[in-house]
């Protein structure tokens, strides 16, 4: 579904991305685990449009995605949500959702229902400013304005980050639960746990590049990942 | 009663000050670029009134100034500030008072650096009188038409889908940019509304002045800047209250004789000067959080 070919992003004046090839088939969980500066969080971000990569090809479904709008690849169906989870403070709860819907022009009830299905907790803030809600519920808007655009492909950066570990568990349900409708999900994660726990497929990133991939369990048993990311 | 003329001055020049401030404060708001350019901006809908008032009729002319005056506030923006997008705050700002030299050397250029006369607005123009003072028509006509203009503006950035967007944008480029929203179309959109709010505020402006000369945008500029400073530079009811309350205290200042009337300008600079020293933010300026 999604296709990277020896990807190359330089970002704040140094190579942060050196050349990486990877896929994330359609329907399935796939994450990128890594350390701090290992050059995840600017992969997302060269897929989504905000960053130029240097050189290399994205392609989504097809089409030819590398250094294009970033409205036109929320179009295509590819969606982030950010790390640190970015909603707009001073924006009411609903009103984030129907941004989140912005290249959309039909009807949201629907999709409003799906969200709020899966947040009941958003349904009952929906007046309330997006800045007011708790770092949980900014996380659970945050994916719930993501899937407002209809997304095929929906990337999560850090969505544990600052999370107390049952709101974390409650989020990956979620994500599950999001895949299980169809949505392909690329997921970037500190927390290389729960990470391989949920994913189809893996790839961990050192410095800009993929030194090992494999499937979820797969990595989860690799001695040299339980070494490096799991602390056991 | 003596002070009746003096009130509905203050109120009609605060609700000017009011249209040109609204300018500043959006286009703050979602660059945070104090726009140096735009009291040139509304001195040039000025000129285009006096050199499109004489071929055309009044009412042709009028919604021409709104338009050109709205595309010659978009045409700045893309070519003086879009380029600069990604360059320091400080690089844009210099690019704002260059083009504020360039539109008032232009118009030197085409006035020939004479005082060109303002054309006599009928009806608008008129001589009235008000609880027993004798006043214009557009004194009257200028706090209504404002406060009718802002509650549009008010609406549309509450109510609509591109009012959503320039909230979103005027808060966080790069997530609006995810949602799918395209900054350049939102910045543009921002600076097409101020122009016009711009020239309305012109045409009811100069209406009370007989000649406009290249720097004649210089000093309502100045003061609907201080405006937005001082209800808070962002916000839009800030500016709309601050320029009512310099329009009014201007005028109740002139109401203590000719001795004072000199004194007029100089209270809105002194306002400007105790407002950064007491309240920066102004009256409801956002704090300058950084956010985690």
């Amino acid at each position: 579904m999604l296709k990277i070919t020896d990807l190359k992003v330089n970002y704040g004046g140094i190579e942060a991305v050196k050349g990486i090839s990877f896929d994330v088939p359609e329907g399935k969980i796939v994450t990128l685990i890594g350390a701090n500066g290992a050059g995840k969080s600017t992969i997302l971000k060269s897929i989504s449009g905000i960053v130029k990569p240097s050189s290399g090809r994205i392609e989504f479904l097809g089409t030819d995605i590398t250094s294009k709008d970033a409205a036109f690849i929320v179009g295509k169906g590819v969606t982030l949500v950010p790390e640190g989870r970015k909603i707009f403070p001073d924006l009411t709860v609903l009103e984030n959702l129907r941004i989140g819907a912005y290249m959309r022009r039909d009807d949201l009830t629907e999709d409003l229902d799906w969200v709020y299905g899966l947040f009941p907790r958003l349904k009952e803030r929906a007046w309330q400013a997006g800045g007011t809600l708790s770092g949980g519920e900014q996380q659970m808007l945050a994916v719930a304005r993501a899937l407002m655009s209809r997304p095929k492909l929906i990337m999560m950066d850090e969505p544990s980050l600052g999370l107390a570990p049952l709101i974390v568990r409650g989020i990956f349900d979620i994500m599950r639960e999001i895949n299980k409708r169809g949505v392909t999900i690329l997921l970037v994660e500190q927390n290389a746990n729960m990470a391989l726990q949920a994913a189809d497929f893996a790839y961990v990133m050192e410095t800009g590049r993929i030194t090992m991939s494999g499937t979820g369990n797969e990595l989860l048993n690799n001695p040299a990942v339980k070494a490096a990311y799991l602390g056991t | 009663m003596q002070y009746v003329p003096y009130l509905l001055a203050g109120i009609s020049v605060g609700g000017q000050y009011a249209l040109i401030a609204i300018g500043y404060t959006m286009v703050y708001g979602i660059l945070r670029l104090i726009n140096f350019a735009h009291g040139d901006i509304f001195m040039a809908a000025g000129l285009m009134m006096i050199y499109l008032a004489n071929p055309l009729t009044l009412w042709l002319a009028v919604p021409l100034v709104i338009l050109f005056t709205a595309v010659l506030g978009f045409a700045v923006e893309r070519a003086a500030y879009k380029p600069l997008r990604d360059a320091p705050r400080m690089s844009v700002m210099i690019s704002a008072i260059g083009v504020s030299y360039l539109v008032q050397n232009v118009a030197l250029y085409v006035t020939g650096g004479l005082a060109k006369t303002y054309p006599s607005l009928p009806w608008i123009s008129d001589t009235i009188t008000i609880l027993g003072a004798t006043t214009k028509r557009v004194t009257v006509i200028t706090p209504v038409l404002t406060v009718v203009l802002i509650v549009g503006l008010v609406i549309l950035i509450k109510k609509t889908k591109i009012g959503m967007a320039m909230r979103a944008v005027s808060r966080d480029f790069e997530t609006s940019r995810l949602m799918g929203i395209k900054i350049n179309t939102v910045i543009s959109v921002t600076f097409l509304i101020g122009s016009l709010l711009a020239a309305v505020g012109s045409l009811l402006y100069f209406a009370n002045y007989t000649a406009i000369v290249p720097t004649s945008g210089a000093m309502p500029g100045l003061k609907a800047f201080v405006a937005a400073v001082f209800g808070g530079i962002g916000s839009i009811p800030g500016a709309v209250i601050g320029a009512f309350l310099i329009g009014l205290s201007e005028n109740i200042i002139k109401s203590g004789g000719s001795s004072w009337t000199t004194f007029s300008d100089a209270f809105t600079f002194v306002l400007l000067i105790i407002i950064l020293a007491v309240k920066p933010t102004g009256l409801f300026g956002e704090k300058q959080t950084d956010k985690v």
